[in-house]
């Protein structure tokens, strides 16, 4: 692959720069180690930022003393509560979170104060010198023990500890239940989960007291979220304001909003007059959370004997955490994406976000509809076995033909779902291996084997964003200069998903030009447009689109210019990339003549791209909250997972996964491989181990072993395949490849189990504790059976 | 305070830390070598994962004076004149990193296996990795990473799969 970047590229055609496997543009950092993340940010004058955490889950507070911590030799700042009377949160509805706790504290590690000192030694001493008094109030846990009548209020404003309660009822979902000739229904309970990315949060805030200007640099995925909320926080002018995304250690949406880290960083940076570095602790990333919240799905599902979806009926009950954060939108993508992936036109949803007193949860990784989708295929699988049919026959039965609307307004314009079952089918061998398994099959082991199958979908971008302002969903700025060398600008930030290579991709193809002659520049405030950042898979649909723009307006310079130098029409100038020429026997005028011809007269050449959304994809008016969800394309997958189970020790281990998605068009194969067989990863994670717990609000799964993410001993071969439905709006046909095959693999992943074992586990985590337990049952049950079976025959 | 000297990447260095310091600091904020990462702090995550005497070591869990006189590698000392190291340069060809912060320790431990099993299995490959997570890849092109290095290293070109 090196060969092939470093060849000579034919100068008489256009170089293809997308659908060909493409190494990272910042691959050469990220394995030589210099790569630089936002601790790695080590400034020589800098103070060590440490944060006093709340030891209670619920509590008044009464006087948070840091006269001693103040008095220390060594100490150069310390903030509480009363440093900042501003809220912050992602939501415009919903900023009422502050950087550091007033009036209460509502989680145990919720903020309390921060100092800022000469070395970590100093800042640890300091912290043991602040005084905390507060009066303890109840604390509730669980969804279900805060929304209990006479629970004492969270926060004053909302009551019966409800965030928000949203609903729908599209079509006539009872006349429908009663006409179905199968109704089944099922509730299952997902854990809490994190993402767990390999970098722990960090800020490093540098006050410049002469200027006023505040430059932070922070590990987010979202620089402009975070300059936003500092500007408010802060009370400064935002042009007074520099945010620096350096390289991101992953995301998976728990930096998709700004976080206390940064904000605490840069009141303490402000009050020292100084450079403050405030690295937080693998623990302490757990407790700022933002993950994907414990939810409790009911589903209920009405079917016609042949597999035809008739009518759905689910509510989920998130446990929210104590501050809104995404909440809102969380709980609407839980309702708004039962939909966009099979047709039926019946359907109702209730959501219920719950306050309680655990740290608030977020957006991640397919943000709201995991849990949902796993109910959802679930029960699918339970009723095809039900009546007697194949699991991809009921799938097939309720496919989808694009273009459609659902609805409730989703846009399908593209929709490679029936692509992606046919391969997993074909490649798994799909008949023929299931008769060899399940519980009539043990091995020569005493092992089980089952086959399971599950499939999901995930839009590609909000199509109205959070902070409504008119302004386009994205902006590339391209600059080009004498020496013929391409700047690419773009706000995107680029956390490890590829986003930079991607664009640089798009823009590249457009001009027909090797990525050599590009360089891009992401994430510094002062240099690069704005951009809403790197969440709901928006980078590639939007940004991508941008870029193609971009180029494109470049083209057309380039072409005036080269059309004034060969004396002849801008409609008659080829571009060949590396060569622009008036007639195909022309030798014509080399990139860096079209270049020299380009700026004369006007000098260093900047042009810019757009995107924005239609109209049509910004979700439905016909509930509250329907514009959540909407998206100019969704991208689709289907897995097929292999289970073997020791029955001994119900343990589980995945023998092979063939996993399907249909991104519209691969721009990078190799990227979307990567990103199709990591979602499949952390979606294994979740089915099989992960979960957070609390003791009276304490986290006890604050590390990296008792949080039990798999390791590479775990990793199955994942066999994947790229479906190209070519989305008529996307850039060059592609939709997202980050979040959709994550969700497939869950249910693929139980109803495998199911398979095998016979008896389905219905909560996850599936752990081997919770398997053992049901296999004890259905061997009990057995036997009960049996017993009685001879009694009546006696 | 405790004055260490060690060889790191080839140089002698030396450094006067308190004596808790753990080698990971030292390396990271005496000596400006970020290449090596801190994500837990506990060596759950390797990404900290540095040769000690050819041996690879969590330095968040060793401190800086038993560092004291040994030979130390990270990251950083991987590439030489000639270019970087088949692994880097593997890791990078197959796209093998996503966010890379755990990379420097993968390619540190991988490193540790190939001097050891010049033609490792992919068990082998799994049991010299099994102490650094990554959350982003699903491992597979990892894997498949180490073994094109492997054969590179080996005198096979890359392509001569098995």
């Amino acid at each position: 692959m090196n060969e092939m970047k470093k060849s000579p590229q034919p100068i008489d055609k256009p170089v293809k720069m997308i659908g060909v496997p493409m190494p990272l543009v910042d691959g050469p950092e990220k394995v030589s180690g210099k790569a630089d993340y936002t601790a790695d940010y080590i400034p020589h004058d800098h103070y060590v930022g440490r944060i006093f955490r709340s030891p209670v889950a619920h509590a008044e507070i009464v006087k948070v003393d840091v006269s001693k911590a103040l008095a220390l030799d060594g100490v150069y700042s310390v903030v509480t509560g009363d440093d900042c009377d501003e809220g912050f949160g992602v939501l415009p509805i919903a900023r009422y979170e502050y950087p550091l706790a007033r009036g209460k504290v509502r989680y145990r590690g919720e903020p309390v104060a921060a100092v800022a000192a000469r070395d970590v030694e100093t800042a640890q001493k300091a912290l043991d010198l602040i005084d905390f008094h507060y009066n303890e109030l109840p604390a509730y846990f669980t969804a279900a023990e805060a929304m209990e009548p006479g629970a004492a209020l969270i926060h004053e404003d909302r009551p019966g500890n409800l965030e928000r309660e949203v609903d729908y009822d599209l079509g006539e979902v009872d006349e429908n239940m009663v006409a179905a000739d199968l109704v089944m229904e099922r509730t299952y309970n997902c854990a809490e989960i994190c993402q767990v990315q390999t970098e722990p949060h960090a800020a490093v805030a540098e006050y410049d007291a002469e200027r006023g200007e505040m430059t932070v640099r922070a590990s987010t995925q979202v620089p402009f979220y975070v300059h936003l909320m500092l500007a408010k926080t802060l009370k400064m002018d935002q042009s007074r304001i520099r945010v620096i995304k350096p390289y991101i250690g992953g995301g998976f949406g728990c930096r998709t909003e700004c976080l206390n880290v940064e904000l605490i960083a840069a009141l303490l940076a402000r009050k020292a007059e100084g450079t403050v570095r405030l690295v937080v602790s693998r623990e302490e990333t757990f407790i700022t959370h933002r993950g994907r919240p414990e939810t409790d799905v009911r589903v209920k599902i009405g079917m016609k004997k042949d597999g035809t979806i008739l009518a759905v009926d689910c509510t989920a009950t998130q446990r929210g955490g104590a501050y809104g954060g995404y909440g809102i939108v969380t709980i609407l993508y839980a309702g708004s994406l039962i939909n966009g992936i099979y047709k039926f036109d019946h359907a109702r949803y209730k959501g219920l976000r719950v306050l309680t007193n655990t740290p608030p949860p977020g957006a991640m990784r397919g943000h709201g509809t995991v849990d949902v989708r796993y109910g959802f295929e679930s029960l699918l699988d339970e009723m095809a076995g039900e009546l007697g049919l194949d699991p991809f026959e009921v799938r097939r039965k309720n496919l989808l033909k694009a273009p459609t609307t659902t609805i409730n307004d989703l846009l399908i314009n593209s929709y490679g779902l029936g692509e992606c079952l046919d391969w997993i089918e074909k490649e798994s061998g799909w008949k023929k291996r299931l008769a060899k398994m399940g519980p009539k099959n043990r091995d020569k082991d005493g092992k089980l084997r089952g086959l399971g199958l599950g499939c999901a979908h995930y839009p590609c971008g909000a199509s109205k964003p959070v902070n409504w302002t008119g302004e386009p969903h994205a902006t590339v700025n391209l600059k080009l200069d004498w020496d013929g060398n391409i700047t690419l600008l773009t706000g995107a930030p680029e956390i490890g998903q590829g986003s930079s290579t991607v664009i640089t991709q798009c823009a590249a193809e457009t001009l027909g030009l090797d990525m050599s002659r590009f360089r891009v520049h992401t994430g510094d405030s002062k240099l690069v447009p704005k951009d809403n950042g790197a969440y709901s898979s928006r980078i590639t649909y939007m940004v991508g689109n941008a870029a193609i723009q971009a180029a494109e307006n470049l083209k057309n310079v380039l072409i005036e210019a080269a059309a004034r130098k060969l004396d002849a029409k801008p409609e008659d100038i080829e571009c060949l990339g590396e060569v622009y020429r008036a007639a195909s026997q022309d030798k014509g005028l080399s990139f860096q003549e079209v270049v020299m011809a380009a700026l004369e007269g006007t000098g260093t050449i900047t042009v810019k791209g757009n995107f924005d959304t239609l109209p049509e994809s910004h979700g439905t008016k016909k509930y509250r909250g329907g514009a959540v969800g909407g998206s100019m394309a969704y991208a689709y997958a289907a897995e097929v997972v292999e289970v073997c189970i020791d029955p001994d020790t119900a343990e589980v281990t995945v023998e092979r996964v063939w996993a399907a998605q249909d991104v519209g068009r691969a721009l990078n194969p190799l990227s979307v491989e990567g990103q199709i067989q990591g979602s499949v990863w952390m979606g294994m994670g979740q089915a099989f181990c992960e979960g957070t717990r609390f003791h009276n609000g304490l986290p006890i799964t604050g590390n990296m072993l008792d949080y039990r993410v798999p390791s590479i001993v775990e990793s199955p071969p994942i066999e994947t395949h790229i479906v190209e439905s070519v989305d008529p709006h996307g850039p060059f046909g592609a939709k997202e490849a980050g979040e959709t095959s994550l969700a497939a693999f869950i249910p693929a992943y139980v109803n495998a189990i199911a398979n095998a074992l016979g008896v389905r586990p219905i909560d996850l985590p599936v752990t081997p504790d919770r398997l053992m337990e049901l296999i004890e049952k259905q061997e009990t049950d057995a036997r009960v059976a049996a017993a009685q079976e001879e009694e009546e025959m006696a | 305070m405790t004055d260490v000297s060690m060889t790191v990447n080839g140089e002698e260095r030396t450094a006067s830390v308190p004596p808790e310091t753990t080698l990971l600091t030292v390396l990271r904020e005496n000596f400006f070598l970020t290449g090596s990462k801190l994500g837990c702090d506990v060596g759950d995550c390797g990404a900290c994962t540095v040769l000690v005497d050819g041996i690879p070591v969590n330095a968040c869990l060793m401190l800086a004076g038993q560092a004291e006189g040994r030979d130390i590698v990270t990251i950083e000392g991987l590439a030489n004149q000639d270019g970087m190291h088949p692994l880097q340069q593997a890791f990078e060809n197959l796209a093998s990193l996503q966010c890379g912060f755990c990379g420097p320790g993968v390619i540190i431990s991988a490193k540790a296996l190939l001097e050891e099993n010049p033609d490792p299995s992919v068990d082998d490959i799994r049991d010299a990795l099994s102490g650094n997570l990554c959350r982003c890849t699903g491992y597979t092109k990892m894997i498949e990473a180490v073994q094109d290095a492997a054969r590179i290293m080996r005198g096979e070109s890359a392509d001569e799969a098995a």
